[in-house]
């Protein structure tokens, strides 16, 4: 099989994921790493500043950096000012590039996001969730609807003009009619960017363990495809580009650039406990815990857990079930050029099948799903 | 001669035979308790697990009778399955006499009668024996009975035993030495032996079960098989101990072995005549008979990448079964696979069960058959066991289907479900005899391709057990046959086609369809069953899709976690089979396969 082509991603320029793995109180939902110690945060800043160092050089241009958590407004100005200038020391950032922070809407003031847009930072995305108090409640969240809209009014007149909002769907008994306000809501304030993610459920979670004890129900299949679909049709009749299975941009310009790195075999760094990095068809990530990631920096080590090199075949796969889960789908020209497997020709039946079954299409030289194929994406990516 | 007793032990399945024979053996000091493993003569899992035995076995017991004088007993076991009826006949041919066991619980049933008649045709000496006397159903009083009026025996030559708790046992090996008659036949005469069994050995080649008649063989001599004319020269002979005995010759009137560089049990036929090439006897001992096989089915590997595995794998079984036989096949939906033909049902099952587990493959059956009969227009008569074969309906001008004669012993509060059961299976020419109080024998002619289909399993489950079933194959009838094929999505599955009677073919297809629906997962897409006859669809399901899967997440670390899932589910799929675009697991197939009583 040829494999000079998968150069391709070499090309390209790199992302950046800076984790900042701490949060007052954890969301009953979420399985990401993260602590509550915020008394080391400052020792963590430092050590995120060498394994910056560490890896700046290696990669290409970085032209995405996405400040992610945990909660990154728990850090002060001057500690989002320190990371900045380590990343500019170190490496080479494209003059365009998109810069992204999650907020809580909990933790920000006028007056705070004025410094981070001063910051250089040109994309806010705020884990609103919904604009449902007993959700937000059910959720765990810390912040009321109240500070969500106050939230979003801030960050307007703070000057940003590229607003990212998170809204989780399918919890509990939650009706369409209510998911349906909740969206109408986000939709009066214009988001440039909407993440419509349907509750899903990790092991170790409370809300997990509550769903295990049958103190909380999640929608059947066929509620969960109407929640998809209705969401779907409602922000498309909004203008707004249902780009990937969980996200929707306000015009292709204001797509997460950052994300497409992941979904698109681009180089990403992720620094910080659990972040992941791709490069050269290699992927390695850190090991999820705060104190050992302290430990091994401290040492001049980089607290690697796993690395990986993807063989052609998981490049495909994974080519194949990111590609699928994209409105824009997969280049065929450019899938034979860096995977070496002409799809069109090696899975004809079935998915001629799929495309009578209006799940595919062919469009431009693309394949991509449709609205009921993005709906079972997962399948997809098995032909 | 006269201090040798050559006997068989016959019984209804689950009577106690092999229990007997270790009995035997044990008392008669072949072996000590130490290397003692119950159940000797069966020494196949698959045989101890089901409590049959399938191939025959021989073993000669020294014995110090009461009159003070010193005998061998050669014990040949049988087959205890109608399939291998014909095993049976030929271990029977090489004996003088019987212990013909009864559970003293269940009483006589169908294979009990069907063994002592075949006992009688070769006139052998019978010895009733009562078995399992501890029991605390045993009902004593109730089988005498059913030996004098049901066997038609003298029930006060029966002998009562415990095999399992060893008592009885020294009155049967007396009863073996006074009432068997030693064996006739002549040292000076040509040699005739009786092949009654053949083994596989990796050293040594086929290893020749047989019982001599007449003359003497011993190592050196070039000697004939009659059926065939092939000749070989003997490297040994001998008898049977525990392992092989080897002796300098073997005469009339013993049973042994002969090593003589035969390849494979295939080249020996169950029921030949061995003589010797440079003085043949004058004519073959009578009853040889060629076994055809009478059901067919196919077998795929689940992996097209394991066919060469299962080509060796049937080769290698194939060596130790001679009444198996098979030839490359393939199917348009199952690929590369193998058409083989069984003496029955349970041949099917432990062949099926043998490769699986010896082998360890995974296959796909393929809907079983029995070999149907055509005459064209053209005035041509063809046999098909495959439905692949089916002719051009156009050009049939009849078609028939063999038939069987079933003998059931029932207790008569189940004749009327028993009755409707043979009726609905197309049974004719019914005959009822009452053999004891409150107890029948019903026989019925039908069709052997019902009887593979379900039968026996739904006469066990409307009897509750208490039924017992024996057939014999009798003649071709002329029957109104079609070809139902099974559509998945509109591609046939030919794996899954079956020659039917018209008036099954609906209920058949709709089964099939059912049983698709229940073991193909829902898809991305629709998926529609169908069974049809020629264009005409008779039957329809449809299994809906699923049309939601996708994780709502996919970043950084979840993307090498995604794709470890789908990494693993494409494992899954690949044992899967693909008709068309629907991925199609074995357990669909099988689900085809099964009758629908369980």
């Amino acid at each position: 099989m040829k494999q000079k082509s998968f150069n391709n991603a070499e090309n390209t320029n790199a992302g950046l994921y800076i984790h900042i793995p701490f949060c007052l109180s954890k969301c009953s939902y979420c399985s990401f790493y993260s602590i509550k110690s915020v008394n080391l945060i400052s020792a963590y800043l430092a050590a995120l500043h060498k394994e910056i160092l560490f890896y700046g050089g290696i990669f290409p241009p970085f032209d995405t950096i996405y400040i992610g958590g945990g909660t990154p407004s728990l850090l002060t100005v001057e500690q989002l000012a320190d990371i900045f200038s380590a990343i500019h020391r170190t490496c080479t950032i494209d003059p365009q590039t998109e810069v992204t922070i999650e907020v809580n809407p909990g933790d920000v003031s006028k007056v705070y996001l004025q410094s981070l847009h001063s910051l250089g930072i040109s994309r806010i995305n705020i884990g609103i969730q919904s604009f449902s108090e007993s959700i937000l409640n059910m959720l765990g969240r810390r912040h009321s609807v109240k500070e969500a809209v106050a939230a979003i009014n801030a960050a307007r007149q703070a000057g940003f003009d590229n607003l990212g909002i998170d809204l989780i769907y399918g919890v509990g008994k939650q009706g369409l009619k209510k998911w349906e306000n909740t969206l109408l809501k986000a939709l009066s304030f214009r988001p440039e960017h909407l993440s419509c993610y349907q509750l899903s459920l990790a092991a170790r979670t409370p809300l997990y363990k509550k769903y295990q004890s049958c103190k909380l129900s999640l929608p059947d299949e066929k509620k969960q495809l109407k929640f998809f679909l209705v969401t779907d049709s409602l922000l498309e009749s909004s203008g707004y580009l249902h780009y990937e299975v969980s996200n929707f941009a306000r015009s292709a310009l204001f797509k997460s650039k950052h994300n497409m790195k992941y979904w698109q075999h681009a180089p990403y760094l992720g620094v910080g406990p659990a972040a992941h990095s791709f490069l050269n068809n290699k992927r390695w990530w850190n090991k999820a815990s705060v104190r050992n990631y302290l430990v091994e920096i401290g040492r001049g080590k980089m607290p690697v857990e796993n690395t990986e090199t993807l063989s052609p075949d998981q490049l495909q796969l994974e080519a194949l079930f990111l590609g699928l889960r994209s409105k824009t789908g997969i280049n065929l020209n450019n899938y034979t050029a860096r995977y070496g497997l002409d799809l069109l020709t090696e899975k004809k039946a079935i998915i001629d099948t799929l495309i009578k079954n209006k799940l595919l299409e062919l469009h431009e030289g693309f394949l991509r799903p449709t609205t009921a194929g993005m709906a079972v994406a997962d399948s997809l990516a098995l032909i | 001669m006269d201090n040798i007793r050559n006997f068989s032990i016959i019984a209804h399945i689950d009577h106690g035979k092999s229990t007997l024979a270790d009995r035997l053996i044990q008392y008669t000091g072949v072996c000590n308790e130490r290397n003692f493993q119950d159940q000797i003569l069966d020494n196949m899992d698959i045989e101890r697990e089901r409590g049959i035995t399938i191939k025959s076995n021989a073993i000669s017991l020294p014995y110090h009778a009461k009159d003070g004088r010193d005998y061998i007993l050669n014990l040949i076991d049988t087959p205890g399955h109608v399939d291998f009826s014909y095993e049976v006949s030929r271990s029977l041919a090489s004996c003088e006499g019987v212990l013909l066991l009864i559970d003293a619980a269940q009483g006589v049933q169908a294979q009990t009668l069907a063994n002592l008649y075949m006992a009688m045709e070769h006139d052998l000496e019978i010895i009733p024996i009562i078995n399992k006397i501890d029991l605390p159903s045993a009902d004593i009083n109730r089988v005498l009975e059913e030996i004098d009026m049901e066997l038609g025996l003298d029930p006060d030559t029966h002998i009562k035993c415990s095999a399992k708790e060893g008592t009885g046992i020294d009155e049967i090996l007396e009863a073996i030495v006074d009432r068997i008659p030693p064996p006739e036949g002549n040292e000076g005469n040509p040699l005739a032996a009786l092949i009654f069994d053949a083994k596989y050995d990796s050293f040594r080649g086929t290893i020749i079960h047989c019982r001599l008649f007449d003359g003497i063989v011993k190592a050196g001599d070039i000697i004939k098989f009659m059926s065939s004319g092939a000749t070989y020269k003997v490297e040994e002979v001998g008898h049977f101990l525990l392992q092989r005995a080897k002796r300098e010759k073997i005469t009339a009137g013993e049973v042994g072995y002969i090593i003589a560089g035969v390849k494979t049990v295939a080249d020996v036929r169950t029921g030949d005549t061995i003589t010797l090439q440079d003085r043949p006897c004058r004519q073959p001992l009578p009853g040889f008979k060629d076994v055809k096989p009478v059901v067919f089915a196919s077998i795929y590997p689940i992996a097209s990448d394991d066919y060469q595995d299962l080509a060796d794998s049937l080769e290698k079984y194939k060596l130790n079964d001679a009444s198996f036989i098979y030839e490359k096949d393939s199917s348009a939906a199952l690929g590369q696979g193998f058409r083989c033909g069984f003496l029955g049902l349970l041949h099917l099952d432990i062949v099926q069960e043998r490769l699986e587990r010896e082998f360890n493959l995974s296959i796909i059956l393929s809907v079983p058959s029995v070999r149907y009969r055509f005459t064209l227009k053209d005035g041509k008569v063809v046999y098909v066991d495959n439905p692949a074969h089916y002719p051009d309906p156009g050009d049939i001008d009849k078609g028939e289907e063999p038939y069987i004669r079933a003998a059931m012993m029932l207790p008569e509060r189940y004749l009327g479900s028993v009755m409707k059961l043979c009726m609905e299976k197309r049974g004719v020419n019914s005959n009822l005899n009452y053999t004891g109080p409150g107890r029948v024998e019903l026989s019925y002619e039908m069709p052997l391709a019902e009887v593979i289909y379900d039968f026996y399993d739904r006469f066990k489950s409307v009897t509750q057990g208490y039924g017992s079933f024996d057939y014999d194959i009798i003649d071709y009838r002329e029957s109104n046959l079609v070809l139902m094929d099974i559509l998945v999505n509109g591609e046939k599955v030919d794996a899954l086609s079956q020659i039917v009677h018209r008036e099954r073919a609906r209920s058949r297809a709709l089964i099939a369809c059912e049983r698709l629906k229940e073991e193909i997962p829902r898809q991305m897409f629709k998926i529609a069953i169908q069974g049809a006859i020629g264009g005409e669809i008779i039957a329809r399901t449809t299994i809906s899709p699923f049309r939601k899967d996708v994780t709502a997440k996919c970043y950084g670390g979840d993307i090498t976690r995604k794709r470890k899932l789908l990494e693993k589910q494409k494992e899954g799929k690949k044992r899967m089979k693909m008709i068309g675009s629907v991925s199609i697991p074995q357990s669909a197939f099988l689900a085809v396969l099964k009758s629908d009583t369980d």
